[in-house]
């Protein structure tokens, strides 16, 4: 398979990128979109022309590394993340084009690559129940209903790769803030800071940059994890009796 | 690369609900249900113009009669109305400064245009309302209409209402607005649902089929009467012209 | 050199606590006098981090990637095990240190694997109480299930993404102690080297890989959580940023090397289909509970797989090891897997491969139960392969996965310089020869969270807080060395590229080094690495500058490192004269083609020290002393 593909390209965070083309030829169907990538950077490199920088590390779809937005849409829109992505579900001689995630809370650091650590900041706001290594009670003290934990256990599922922020319309984080104040919420774990928690993570949120959400559920969409959109509205509930409590 | 140690200090934490994302997207909620209150009230009014002119005329006198209600309405709605456009371009610009550098190609999986337009369809349902209000409330485009009253000698609503539609370029413009508050409405309700947080996954898709629902019922409660005006199902009292 | 294990006297059950209790307390006022320098934030470095800095120290963390909830822990999918006996089924902490010592084929220290065990119960509670979203019964209790053949049900799980959500706690956990200043994160900062001051770790030079930048950071120890050397074959299942470089710089600066010869090869991955793969996929050992592993009877099969008769095929786990089966551990089924290839009866496009089949189990089960239990699986292998596993046997082989050699460290988990600690998989200690499932989470947990934030405090107290300023020329020296081996790089100016050099010792280590080892072939890829060590230096094409974001950069250093560590791996092989675990020497096997341990001559830790690039590193061991267990054979039959 052949394809012609539109690059961003960007030296550095301050320099001003732009789409560059390149041409992927040989390409098997079986390869992840990862694996074209790296054909078309040794071609590259060989050419004495610097590779496409791009996050990425597992390729199995679980660290979150690898994000892109492909033919508009983060991950292509497909199942799975972006190293998921098998070639053979593009058509032979298509063009494809590659950007990086965009967002205000995502800057560009080079090409493909983006810095994500504002969700490491909201995470640092409150993602966490405080609680002093060796201070646990027996993990069976903490009774919780399986359908509670497997509930839980759905918004836990977030690999926090930001497709959600890419996606959306209005660049919002509100999905993957969402997943986890509704983790925490629905465990009793994560009773005692439940409100503190929600608070200290929506302003976090709000200062890093983040769009504010619409409804416009393109998050939920693109999901490789599906996590669905009604963690948000658990959020909203959650924000509100925090208010109220 | 080190990172930016941003914390939230305690008074950033506790940053009026108001002004925070969640905060704002409540308050264009809850403003925005109120004004659906207004407008299915204000449908549910109009519609009486189908039980006669003398229904029609009483009950717009019976309103006049209190004019502390009416103006409490009117303030009040003028202050939902206030919050929710100012509120509604304040987003509508934050949340394009939260993407500086747009995509070259944009694709959209399953956000409805109505849900991306609210703006547009708001700035629409805006303009109407200003040469509505301009049109009946104040009559200022039309002053003839101070001199129609009825038999009894009230305020000849009914005869008002008629004449105007019977103008074709009124009731156009009518639809059309009708149509931006219909679209505007499709998105609202299920819109309002997920932000006040009455959303699961298994309501999701039914929300959104009330939503369009309501919508479609607004539409046509509104349109019928000019509809019903154009047609000649309902037609000008003796004497009116 | 004498290798001091500083395993405490005493009973095997009491040692830990004894330990504890004699080991000297840091005051909590001066608590924060004390600076400690974290390299790698996986479970091991993550917990550690958290736990170090929850107690009153001071901490500095560095990873790689672009955040710490990224690394590659988070690819554990089966469990974790403790010896909670929740089930009722007889287990124990000796029961789950006696499996963990015998399915490392006694090559492990007994006191270090026992505490392993006793800490287990302490992790499950831990993690339950950060949120972890274990599997729960209808009544609320934790969920568990028997995994990689253990007789009893032990592992705890989080859907199949335990080391996700294990991660993501220990990751919560350090996140917090950032947000209250405890810890400084710097991420997208790779270790370069380790800064030694009058014979201690007291720093560490790092790259910023945003900016190229070389710096230096001091602390009273450094503490190494670098995880494992597995892409030293090139394809393997770790994450491509996995690397030796931290340990392999260590271990430049005098820290011995441990086991390096042991490593685990995970027998169901995706095959491999062609050059331009970097890694293999993992489809969970769960799989084997109720797929069925076989090759056609006879070689250069060209049917399909659903026209090959029942009699005309090898179910060749069963056959061998009736009362095991499919369930035969790790290193005896990969083995095995090979063993068919290589007598022409492999399958699929590459001929290096093996049918797992699930038809019969769909028949029994039906194809719900099937489903239920893998769908997801079966869903990525179709999203990979383009063919139903419902339909079509899935075709599986092994690949590297786990590497149990590493760091050699004493009971406090230091390393033979002082300061140096290392943690996780980055250590040789607990596993021995071969790893069993749904431990290693359990190890890096255990070393993060329990062992090291008691130990390191005894070592602080026996120093004292140093202060040390980066501005000592040791730092200096270290900065110049950085700098002038990346600018080495650079100026070779050669026409291949890193990952290509990288491939082919892939290849080289595979055959020669692989699952099955022999003295010939291991003489030859020491014979072969030197060569392509020297080919690297000469001819790789390293692009671009150092003072930006350059990955050409940063792999051709790892690769480097790869290169000179390929051959201590080999050398290790070659020594251990004695098939055990996962190291598999041809030469000593019975005639049915068993493993022949050798426990009169290598019941020992072989430590190596670095003598120089291309030199022979000089073998320490440590004699391995069993007071309470006795040496067995493994018999999976």
């Amino acid at each position: 398979m052949n394809f012609k593909l539109h690059v961003w390209r960007q030296k550095n965070a301050a320099a001003k990128g732009r789409m560059e083309q390149y041409e992927a030829r040989d390409i098997n169907g079986d390869m992840s979109f990862l694996e074209m990538l790296d054909v078309v950077n040794e071609d590259l490199v060989e050419k004495g022309i610097d590779p496409i920088h791009f996050d990425h590390d597992c390729r199995e779809g679980i660290c979150g590394a690898c994000s892109l937005v492909i033919n508009g849409l983060p991950h292509g829109g497909m199942t799975g993340t972006t190293c998921e992505v098998r070639m053979r579900l593009f058509k032979d001689g298509s063009t494809i084009y590659i950007e990086p995630f965009r967002a205000k809370a995502f800057p560009v650091i080079k090409d493909l690559t983006v810095d994500r650590t504002s969700i490491d900041r909201v995470m640092q706001a409150g993602g966490f129940v405080s609680t002093h290594t060796g201070a646990a009670t027996d993990a069976n003290a903490i009774l919780i209903p399986k359908d509670k934990a497997e509930e839980a256990m759905d918004a836990a599922a977030c690999i926090g790769c930001g497709a959600c922020v890419a996606a959306c319309k209005n660049a919002s984080g509100m999905l993957f803030v969402a997943a986890k104040v509704s983790q925490l919420a629905l465990l009793p774990q994560g009773q005692a800071e439940r409100e503190r928690r929600v608070n200290k993570m929506v302003a976090q949120m709000d200062i890093e940059g983040f769009g504010n959400c619409t409804n416009y559920f393109e998050c939920e969409a693109v999901c490789p994890k599906d996590i669905s959109v009604k963690f948000i509205a658990k959020m909203n509930r959650e924000y509100m009796r925090a208010l109220v409590k | 690369m080190s990172t930016v140690q941003t914390q939230v200090s305690p008074a950033q934490a506790q940053v009026a609900f108001i002004s925070s994302s969640i905060g704002k997207k409540i308050f264009q909620a809850i403003t925005g249900l109120f004004l659906f209150l207004f407008v299915t009230g204000h449908m549910v009014g109009n519609l009486q113009i189908f039980l006669g002119q003398d229904q029609l005329n009483t009950y717009a006198q019976a309103l006049k009669n209190l004019p502390a209600l009416i103006w409490s309405v009117r303030i009040l709605m003028f202050i939902f109305f206030a919050i929710h456009i100012w509120r509604g371009i304040q987003l509508y610009f934050e949340n394009k400064f939260s993407r500086p550098i747009s995509y070259v190609r944009n694709a959209t999986v399953q956000a409805p245009l109505s849900s991306r337009t609210m703006i547009f369809s708001g700035a629409g349902i805006l303009l109407y309302v200003v040469y509505h209000l301009l049109h009946f409330t104040f009559i200022t485009t039309n002053p003839q209409y101070a001199g129609l009253h009825d038999t009894l000698g009230r305020h000849d609503v009914y005869s008002m209402i008629i004449l105007g539609y019977q103008n074709i370029a009124i009731s156009a413009v009518y639809l059309v607005a009708m149509f931006f508050l219909c679209y505007h409405l499709s998105h609202a309700i299920p819109s309002f649902m997920q932000t006040i947080g009455i959303n699961n996954q298994k309501w999701e898709p039914r929300l959104k089929v009330l939503g369009y629902l309501i919508a479609v019922v607004i539409f046509f409660g509104y349109s019928v009467i000019p509809a019903a005006v154009l047609s000649n199902f309902i037609v000008l009292p003796e004497g009116v012209h | 050199m004498k290798l001091d294990s500083k395993v405490p006297s005493g009973p095997l059950e009491q040692k830990w606590q004894k330990h504890q209790f004699e080991m000297k307390l840091v005051n909590p006022a001066n608590k924060r006098k004390y600076s400690a320098i974290v390299v790698g934030t996986g479970l091991a470095g993550a917990s550690a981090a958290a736990s170090l800095a929850e107690l009153g120290y001071e901490v500095k963390a560095f990873c790689f990637q672009d955040s710490s909830r990224r690394a590659h822990s988070i690819s554990a999918q089966g469990g974790i095990n403790a010896a909670k006996n929740y089930q009722n089924d007889g287990d124990s902490v000796y029961r789950l240190f006696y499996d963990t010592i015998k399915g490392g084929d006694f090559r492990s220290r007994e006191a270090n694997t026992y505490r392993l065990a006793e800490v287990s119960n302490n992790i499950i509670d831990q993690c339950a109480a950060q949120g972890v979203p274990f599997a729960r019964e209808y009544g609320g209790t934790l969920a568990n299930r028997s995994f990689g053949g253990a007789q009893v049900s032990r592992t705890f799980y989080a859907r199949g993404q335990t080391g996700q959500q294990l991660l993501l706690g220990a990751y919560s956990a350090l996140m917090r102690q950032v947000g209250l200043g405890k810890v400084k994160m710097y991420p997208r900062t790779e270790m370069q080297d380790v800064v030694l001051i009058d014979g201690h770790a007291k720093g560490i030079v790092v790259r910023d890989m945003v900016t190229g930048e070389i710096s230096s950071h001091a602390a009273d120890a450094v503490v190494l959580a670098t995880g494992g050397y597995g892409r030293v074959f090139y394809l393997s299942t770790m994450g491509l940023g996995c690397n030796v470089t931290a340990a392999y710089r260590a271990y430049k600066k005098g820290a011995l090397f441990a086991n390096p010869c042991f490593t685990q090869i995970h027998p169901t991955c995706i095959p491999h289909t062609g050059d331009y793969q970097c890694k293999l996929t993992l489809m969970s050992e769960s799989l084997r509970n109720d797929g069925r592993i076989w090759v056609p009877g006879a070689k250069d099969e060209q049917r399909a797989p659903g026209q090959i008769p029942e009699n005309e095929r090898d179910y060749y786990l069963e056959r061998k090891y009736p009362s095991f089966g499919n369930l035969a551990p790790r290193d005896i089924s990969s083995r095995s897997a090979k063993e068919a290839c290589d007598d022409g009866r492999g399958i699929g496009p590459s001929r290096y491969g093996v049918y797992l089949d699930f038809s019969d189990a769909i028949n029994r089960l039906g194809k719900d139960v099937i489903k239920e239990r893998y769908g997801n699986l079966f869903e990525m292998y179709e999203l990979i392969n383009d063919e139903n596993p419902y339909e079509v046997p899935m075709r599986i082989y092994p690949a590297s996965h786990y590497t149990m050699g590493g760091l050699w460290v004493d009971y406090n988990l230091m390393s033979n310089i002082p300061g140096l600690h290392v943690i996780g998989e980055a250590n040789f200690s607990d596993h021995g020869a071969n790893r069993l499932g749904a431990s290693a989470l359990m190890q890096g947990l255990a070393d993060g969270y329990f062992v090291l934030p008691y130990t390191i405090g005894d070592y602080f107290v026996r120093e004292g807080a140093k202060n040390i300023s980066t501005d000592r020329p040791e730092f200096r020296e270290a900065e110049e060395a950085v700098t002038m081996r990346i600018k080495k790089l650079l100026d070779v100016g050669g026409k291949q590229t890193p990952d290509s050099f990288h491939k082919r010792l892939g290849q080289i280590m595979w055959e020669k080094a692989g699952m099955a080892r022999n003295e010939k072939g291991l003489k030859e890829a020491l014979q072969e690495i030197p060569a392509l060590r020297e080919e690297f230096w000469n001819d790789v094409n390293v692009l671009g500058s150092a003072d930006e974001m350059n990955m050409n950069v940063e792999r051709a250093a790892r690769v480097a490192d790869f290169l000179e560590f390929a051959e201590i791996f080999c050398l290790d092989a070659l020594d251990r004269e004695e098939s055990c675990g996962a190291h598999f020497r041809e030469e000593y096997q019975t005639e049915e083609g068993e493993a022949v341990r050798n426990d009169k001559k290598y019941a020992y830790v072989a430590a190596w020290e670095h003598k120089g690039v291309g030199q022979k590193p000089e073998l320490h061991k440590e004699d391995l002393q069993f007071e309470s267990v006795q040496l067995a054979t493994r018999s999976y039959k």
